[in-house]
């Protein structure tokens, strides 16, 4: 299965995935009107510390714990991508419990949201990868 | 191989999963007493809230049973267990032959006993979804509501209801409230937070004497109440297993297999007592995380596969009134109390590893990466230590593990 991997050697810190990311999950279809003055809802996250960064969003695993601890069943894998039914999330963050990857963030509606590779948005592929100026991040079978 | 279940909840619908990804053909067969299909027993507090509906309360889509050919037995009772001839008695009269049996019998709510509670007309407990919503229908705007309990489920039976009723009473015997999965300042947060919000607590306190209508405390304080709710804690369901013969403590003895002291019969859930991995003693963990993985760990052996689960320890997320609450693990060892803007957080070190922590608020944000690292036993010299407890960050590890958690399937 092809999942979003990152090289941090590559990575420039831009947060231009974070960006894009947002924007993918906006529904709207201008960028600029999606993103200025808005609070950027990301589900990937870039971690910067001096001269080390890197993007981190669900990995995907094959072992997801974040399935088997929710209390709702809205967490589901959908022949391997862990995907996220809103309407059933009670925000009672047994999936931020779980991840080992603190790949869950509440947005705020109210409801945990979390990377989907884009397979639920109007996208077609990961928006993260497409905005990523240096190649950091692809979306490929490892 | 036919496959029996006993007990229609988050273990047996795990042991269905994990089942069915080995053996597409073997007969299940579920015993579930209560009339609905498996539900969410942790939403009950939001279907009160009206957070969620009963729709959304079950656990699984409808066409689950039916896709994985399952025959569900609901509103059934299994009675007794032969694990000689390897048949379960239904409260209907029928025997059912079974060629792996997994039961998954869950807890009972605790009724301590209380001088007078027969006089109580309006006693509910808070546990089963049928009593919730008993309880659903006796709420009025002026009822005044008493809960003996201020643990996990008198606290979110509490938040579920005080919006929709005149008052509600808060009484246990603990002189805190989440004494078993709270440190004294934690508790003290969270007391202040559900007071302010005008939940009233009578604590290190406890019920003496009912009448009908009033509680008499061991301090003389004296709580008029409409609605009684019992919430003082869960015991594991281990009579059919006692009276079959199995090993049985507080809990029905598992392995980290699933596996009770007879080889076709295993068990899962809240009615067991299991390996904790942390004190390497046996534990009973009434959680859903535990329950799901245990019982897909006794599913894959029950068809001949191979699992293990040997990472168990306490976990509990849970929210009250807008605030949120991690725990994970055991309170032993270092503690290391980190300063934060909002909230809390503390973190228990012990032989080089993370054992336990207590998060509120801000502090939950990420948590999982504490969570993973007290059930892999990851080395603490092994990462930035100072940068882990000040927050929880990928960044902390080295960089061949960096690169292991985002260069590679996992």
């Amino acid at each position: 299965m092809k999942r979003i991997y990152v090289n941090e050697m590559w990575c420039l810190g831009c947060h231009l995935c974070e960006y894009y990311c947002a924007y993918a999950n906006s529904g709207v279809k201008d960028m600029v009107k999606a993103l200025k003055d808005k609070q950027i809802q990301a589900r990937i996250t870039v971690e910067q510390r001096g001269a080390i960064s890197f993007a981190v969003n669900c990995r995907h695993c094959t072992e997801p714990l974040c399935v088997k601890s929710c209390i709702g069943g809205a967490i589901t894998s959908k022949d391997g991508v862990i995907v996220i039914d809103q309407s059933r999330c009670v925000l009672c963050y047994s999936c931020i419990m779980a991840c080992p990857y603190g790949a869950l963030t509440p947005a705020v509606e109210g409801v945990m949201q979390k990377c989907e590779l884009c397979t639920t948005n109007s996208q077609g592929q990961p928006a993260c990868i497409q905005g990523c100026p240096n190649k950091a991040i692809v979306f490929e079978e490892r | 191989m036919h496959y029996v279940m006993i007990g229609n909840s988050i273990a047996s619908t795990a042991c269905i999963e994990a089942i069915r990804t080995i053996d597409t053909e073997g007969p299940i067969t579920v015993i579930g007493e209560e009339n609905h299909p498996c539900y969410s027993r942790p939403l009950i507090s939001y279907l009160l809230q009206g957070k969620t509906d009963e729709a959304r309360l079950a656990y699984r889509a409808a066409a689950f049973y039916e896709e994985n050919s399952v025959t569900v037995l609901q509103g059934i009772r299994a009675t007794s267990i032969d694990k000689e001839k390897k048949t379960v008695l239904l409260d209907s009269e029928a025997v059912l032959a079974y060629d792996k049996l997994l039961l998954a019998t869950g807890s009972s709510p605790f009724i301590p006993p209380i001088k007078g509670l027969e006089e109580v007309k309006n006693c509910f407990t808070f546990l089963a979804l049928d009593e919730a919503k008993r309880l659903q229908a006796h709420l009025r705007k002026e009822s005044r509501v008493l809960i003996l309990g201020a643990g996990l489920i008198g606290l979110k039976c509490a938040e579920a209801i005080i919006d929709k009723v005149h008052s509600v009473s808060v009484v246990d015997l603990a002189p805190r409230v989440l004494m078993s999965v709270l440190d004294d300042a934690a508790s003290e947060q969270v007391r202040k937070h559900l007071q302010e919000q005008g939940l009233r607590f009578f604590l290190g306190d406890s019920i003496r004497e009912c009448t009908a209508n009033e509680a008499l405390l061991q301090s003389g304080s004296v709580i008029g109440f409409d609605l009684l709710v019992i919430a003082v804690g869960v015991k594991p369901n281990i009579q059919l297993a006692k009276e079959a013969g199995l090993d049985v403590n507080r809990g029905i003895l598992v392995d980290e297999g699933g596996r009770t002291s007879n080889a076709d019969v295993f068990a899962a859930g809240d009615c067991t007592e299991g390996p904790e991995m942390i004190s390497g003693q046996k534990a009973v963990l009434a959680l859903l995380p535990n329950a799901y993985l245990q019982g897909e760990t006794a599913g894959t052996n029950m068809a001949g596969g191979e699992a293990s689960f040997d990472r168990a320890v306490a976990m509990n997320a849970l929210s009250l009134m807008g605030l949120h609450l991690i725990t994970v693990g055991r309170y032993e060892g270092t503690s290391h109390l980190i300063a934060c803007q909002e909230g809390y957080k503390r973190l228990f070190v012990k032989d080089n590893h993370l054992v336990g922590c207590i998060l509120i608020g801000e502090a939950c944000k990420r948590a999982g990466i504490y969570t993973a690292m007290i059930r892999n036993r990851v080395e603490l010299d092994s990462l930035d230590f100072t940068l882990i407890c000040e927050e929880p960050l990928l960044m902390a590890f080295a960089k061949n593990v960096r690169q292991q958690h985002l260069g590679g399937p996992v």
